[in-house]
C-alpha cells in the first residue's frame, strides 16, 4: 500500500465545474492598447470628459512603468497588446428590468448557482452581476434606494452620481500607485459602486458576482465603496471563469472609504479557473485592494478565501488614518497543483491608538507555492498603535512550498506589534485517525483543512461560509491518496 | 459458529523491520480477550495492523473479520464494517470540535451501513448522555478534538466515540494507562455496558487491575511478536505476581 504522501504525486485535477462558456453575441474591441483604445472605451461608455482625461493620464503613467518582479510568483511575460480591452454581451441598452435580461446570460448565472432573481435563496443579498466587461443586472435596487443606499454598476454611478465618483475615485488607490492599478485606471470597464449614507446600517449583504466569459480578454473591474459617518455595510465578492488553455488577466482595483464610526466588511471568495494539473491555462489575478479608515473609530475588515487562479497577487490593505480606527485581515489561501499565490496585507498605522489584526492561513498542496507577504507600518504619529499578526501554513505532501515574509516598520516607540507564525503538515496519523472512525480520506483532508481555517471561516457571512467550506474541499480533491 | 475475528500466522513489519512473527488468535462473538506483554513486544502493532494503518506492512498470514477479508479493506471500510480502535495515543486535530468530529464519524459510518443520518437533536441527546456516564464535561465536548486534553480525558473520549459508533469489535490499546483509579472504574463500566453476545473486545493492557473490572474470557501473553501463552483470567494474575521475566527468559533460552 502506498503511503498518502507518496500518492500526492499522482494528483488528478478535480473538475472545475464552473468551466463552461456562454454562447452570447459579444461586442468587443480588437486586441491592442493605445490612447485611441482608451478614448474609444470611454466614449463607448458615454463618459464625461473629466473621466476620459483621468483615464488618459493613467495610461500615460502606465506606459512609463515596469511590470513588477519582486513577488515570489513566476510566469512568462504578458503581452498587453494581445488582450482585448472591452467585451460585452450585445444589448442596445442595459435592460430596464430583470425580465429583459438575455436568456443565455440568465442561464449562465443559473448554472453558477446564483440565479438573477430576487428570490428566496438570495433573499437578504443584493447582487450586481458583472459579465465580462459590463454589469448586466443589479437586484434589490428599489429596496436599497428607500434607505438612500446607492448600489449600482460603476458606469451607472458615473452617470447618476458623478460628484461622488469624482470625489472618491482614485482617492485610496491613485492611478499611479502601481503597474496594474495604472492599467486598471486607464481601461477599467465596469464594477460596483456602493454608497451608504450617514447613520444607515445596510440591512442586507451587497454582492458582486464577476464572470469572465469571452476568450482573449482581460477583466479590469473597479469597485468603489463609501461608508458615510456611522454607517455599516457588508459586501461580498465572488468570481469564476471558463476553463481555457490560455491565461487570462484579471486586474481589478477596489477602493473602500470609511468615515467617522463607519464600518465596512468586505468578503471575497475567489474561485477563478486555476489552470489544469499541468499548469496550463488559468487566471492571472493581480488585484489592488485598499481601504482607507478616514474617520475616527472607523473599521475596515477584509476576509478572503482564495482557492482559484493560476497566479494570485494581492494584498488587501488598510490605511488607518482616523484615531482609534481598526483594520482587520482574515485570509485563507489554498494552492494545489501548479498554482502560485503571493498574498497578504498591509496595515498602515497613522492615527493614534489604531489597531490591526492579521490572521492568515496558507494551505499548499501538489507542486504549488504559497507565500504570505505582509507589511505592518507604524508611523510616528500613531501613538499607542497595536498590531497582532498570526500566520499559519499547512502543507499537504512534500513538493509544495509555504513562505512567510513579514515586514514590520515601527516609528513610534509606544506601539506594540506581535507576530506569530507556524508551519504544520497534515500528518498520516491525523488522516488515519479520521479514517479509523469511518471518515473517507478526502473528507478527512477537508475536515482537517477546515479546522485549520476555522478562525477565518467564522468571519464569513453565513451564506458565504457554507459555499467556501465546500470550495476548500473541492480545491484539495486529489491532494492525497 | 464463525469467529468474529480470526487471525492466522500474521507477520508484519515496520520500516522493513519484522515486528509480528506469526500471530494466531480467534475471538468469538461476545468474547473479551486480553493481550499483555512487555514494552515493544508488538501489541500496538497488532492493533494498527487490524485497523489498517499504512505504515504497517503485512508480509504473511490472514485476518478474517466475520465473513470478510480484513486485509483487503481500507481503514474506513474496516470502521464501517464495525472495527473500532481506541488508540494508545489519540491524535489531536486543531480547529475541529470534538462533538462535530464525532457526528461526522457517526454519520459516515451510518451512511456506509445504509442508515439515515442522525438528527442533530438525537445525536446531542445520545452524546451528552454517554458523556455524562463517562464523566466527560460539556466543556470538553466543545473543545477541539483531543487538543490539550489530559491523558485521562483523551482515553475517556475514545470510549465515548466507541459507545456512539457501536462497533462489532473494539480494540482497546492501553486505554487504562494514564487513568486514575476512579476514571479506570468509569471507563471499565463503559466497556462492560457494551458487552453483548454479538460484540467482541480485544483489550491490550499492562495491568491486572483493569482485568479485575473487565473480566476477560481469554488472556494472551505476547512476547517478541508472538503469542507465547494463552489462558484464562488466572494467567493475568500469574503475570502480575511473576512478571514477564519467566516468558522472556524461556524465549531467550
Ligand atoms: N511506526 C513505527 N516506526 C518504527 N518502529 C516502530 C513503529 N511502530 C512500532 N515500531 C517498533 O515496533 C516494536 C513494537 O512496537 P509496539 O508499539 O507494537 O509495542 P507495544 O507492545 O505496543 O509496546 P508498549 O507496551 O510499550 O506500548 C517496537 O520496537 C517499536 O519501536
Ligand atoms: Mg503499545
Amino acid at each position: 500500500m502506498a503511503t498518502a504522501i507518496e500518492t500526492v504525486r499522482e494528483v488528478t485535477a478535480s473538475e472545475y465545474k464552473y468551466g463552461f462558456t456562454t454562447p452570447v453575441e459579444e461586442e468587443r474591441f480588437p486586441p491592442g492598447l493605445n490612447e485611441d483604445v482608451v478614448r474609444r472605451l470611454s466614449e463607448r461608455k458615454g463618459e464625461p470628459a473629466w473621466l476620459t482625461e483621468w483615464r488618459l493620464a493613467a495610461f500615460r503613467r502606465w506606459q512609463q512603468m515596469e511590470m513588477p518582479d519582486w513577488q515570489k510568483v513566476k510566469f512568462p511575460p504578458i503581452d498587453f497588446q494581445a488582450i482585448s480591452y472591452f467585451a460585452a454581451p450585445k444589448q442596445k441598452v442595459r435592460p430596464k428590468s430583470l425580465d429583459e435580461i438575455d436568456p443565455e446570460i440568465r442561464r449562465t448565472y443559473d448554472k453558477l448557482g446564483i440565479p438573477i432573481r430576487e428570490q428566496e435563496i438570495l433573499a437578504g443579498v443584493a447582487v450586481d452581476y458583472v459579465f465580462d466587461s459590463v454589469s448586466v443586472a443589479t437586484t434589490f435596487k428599489k429596496k436599497l434606494e428607500e434607505l438612500g443606499i446607492i448600489f449600482c454598476s460603476i458606469s451607472e454611478a458615473v452617470r447618476e452620481h458623478p460628484e461622488l465618483v469624482r470625489k472618491y475615485l482614485g482617492s485610496v488607490v491613485p492611478p499611479g500607485d502601481n503597474f496594474f492599478a495604472a492599467l486598471n485606471s486607464a481601461v477599467f470597464s465596469d464594477g460596483s459602486f456602493v454608497y451608504v449614507p450617514k447613520g444607515v446600517r445596510c440591512p442586507m449583504e451587497l454582492s458582486t458576482y464577476f464572470r469572465i466569459n469571452a476568450a482573449g480578454t482581460g477583466q479590469f473591474e473597479r469597485t468603489l465603496i463609501i461608508a458615510d459617518e456611522g454607517s455599516y455595510v457588508s459586501y461580498l465578492e465572488g468570481c469564476t471563469a471558463p476553463m481555457r488553455d490560455e491565461h487570462q488577466l484579471h486586474a481589478a482595483v477596489v477602493e473602500l472609504i470609511a468615515l467617522d464610526d463607519a464600518e465596512i466588511k468586505y468578503s471575497t471568495v475567489q474561485n477563478w479557473y486555476p489552470g489544469d494539473k499541468e499548469g496550463r491555462g488559468g487566471i492571472y489575478n493581480f488585484v489592488t485592494k485598499r481601504g482607507l479608515c478616514r474617520g475616527r473609530r472607523s473599521k475596515i475588515s477584509w476576509t478572503q478565501v482564495e482557492t482559484g487562479s493560476a497566479i494570485t497577487w494581492k494584498y488587501p490593505s488598510c490605511i488607518l488614518q482616523g484615531d482609534d480606527s481598526v483594520g482587520e485581515f482574515y485570509s485563507v489561501a489554498v494552492t494545489n497543483h501548479h498554482q502560485q499565490a503571493d498574498t497578504g496585507t498591509k496595515m498602515i498605522h497613522i492615527g493614534k491608538r489604531t489597531r490591526s489584526r492579521i490572521v492568515s492561513k496558507g494551505i499548499a498542496a501538489g507542486r504549488s507555492d504559497n507565500t504570505y507577504r505582509g507589511l505592518v507600518r507604524v508611523l510616528k504619529s500613531a501613538e499607542g498603535a497595536r498590531n497582532h499578526t498570526q500566520c499559519d501554513s499547512l502543507l499537504i505532501g512534500e513538493h509544495c512550498g509555504a513562505h512567510t515574509i513579514p515586514y514590520i516598520e515601527v516609528a513610534n516607540r509606544s506601539a506594540r506589534c506581535e507576530h506569530e507564525a507556524t508551519t504544520s503538515k497534515i500528518s498520516e496519523d491525523q488522516l488515519f485517525y479520521c479514517r479509523q472512525r469511518g471518515i473517507s480520506e478526502e473528507d478527512a483532508v477537508a475536515l482537517i483543512v477546515n479546522g485549520f481555517c476555522r478562525e477565518v471561516m467564522n468571519e464569513l457571512p453565513m451564506e458565504f461560509a457554507v459555499e467556501a467550506k465546500k470550495l476548500l474541499g473541492i480545491s484539495l480533491e486529489g491532494s492525497v491518496g | 459458529m464463525t469467529a468474529l475475528l480470526e487471525i492466522e500466522n500474521l507477520h508484519a513489519r515496520v520500516d522493513g523491520k519484522p515486528i509480528l512473527k506469526g500471530v494466531s488468535l480467534s475471538i468469538a462473538p461476545g468474547e473479551v480477550h486480553a493481550i499483555m506483554g512487555p514494552n515493544g513486544s508488538g501489541k500496538s502493532t497488532l492493533a494498527f495492523v487490524l485497523a489498517g494503518h499504512e505504515a504497517y506492512e503485512v508480509t504473511d498470514g490472514s485476518i478474517r473479520f466475520g465473513d470478510e477479508d480484513l486485509l483487503a479493506m481500507e481503514p474506513e471500510e474496516r470502521a464501517h464494517a464495525g472495527l473500532f480502535l481506541a488508540m494508545q495515543y489519540p491524535v489531536e486535530i486543531p480547529g475541529v470540535g470534538n462533538l462535530y468530529f464525532l457526528r461526522q464519524a457517526l454519520n459516515a459510518v451510518r451512511k456506509a451501513r445504509g442508515l439515515e443520518e442522525i438528527s442533530a437533536a438525537e445525536f446531542l441527546r445520545k452524546a451528552r448522555e454517554e458523556a455524562r456516564r463517562l464523566g466527560i464535561g460539556e466543556e470538553l465536548l466543545k473543545r477541539d478534538l483531543n487538543v490539550g486534553f489530559s491523558g485521562g480525558e483523551k482515553k475517556r473520549n475514545e470510549i465515548l466515540q466507541m459507545a456512539l459508533l457501536e462497533p462489532r469489535l473494539a480494540v482497546l490499546d492501553e486505554t487504562d494507562s494514564g487513568l486514575d483509579i476512579d476514571a479506570l472504574r468509569v471507563v471499565a463500566e463503559g466497556v462492560n455496558r457494551m458487552r453483548s453476545p454479538e460484540r467482541g473486545f480485544l483489550v491490550i493492557t499492562h495491568y491486572q487491575r483493569l482485568l479485575e473490572y473487565i473480566v476477560p474470557d481469554v488472556v494472551h501473553v505476547m512476547v517478541d511478536g508472538r503469542i507465547r501463552r494463552t489462558g484464562g483470567p488466572e494467567l493475568a494474575r500469574e503475570l502480575e505476581a511473576r512478571g514477564y521475566e519467566a516468558f522472556v527468559g524461556r524465549l531467550a533460552a
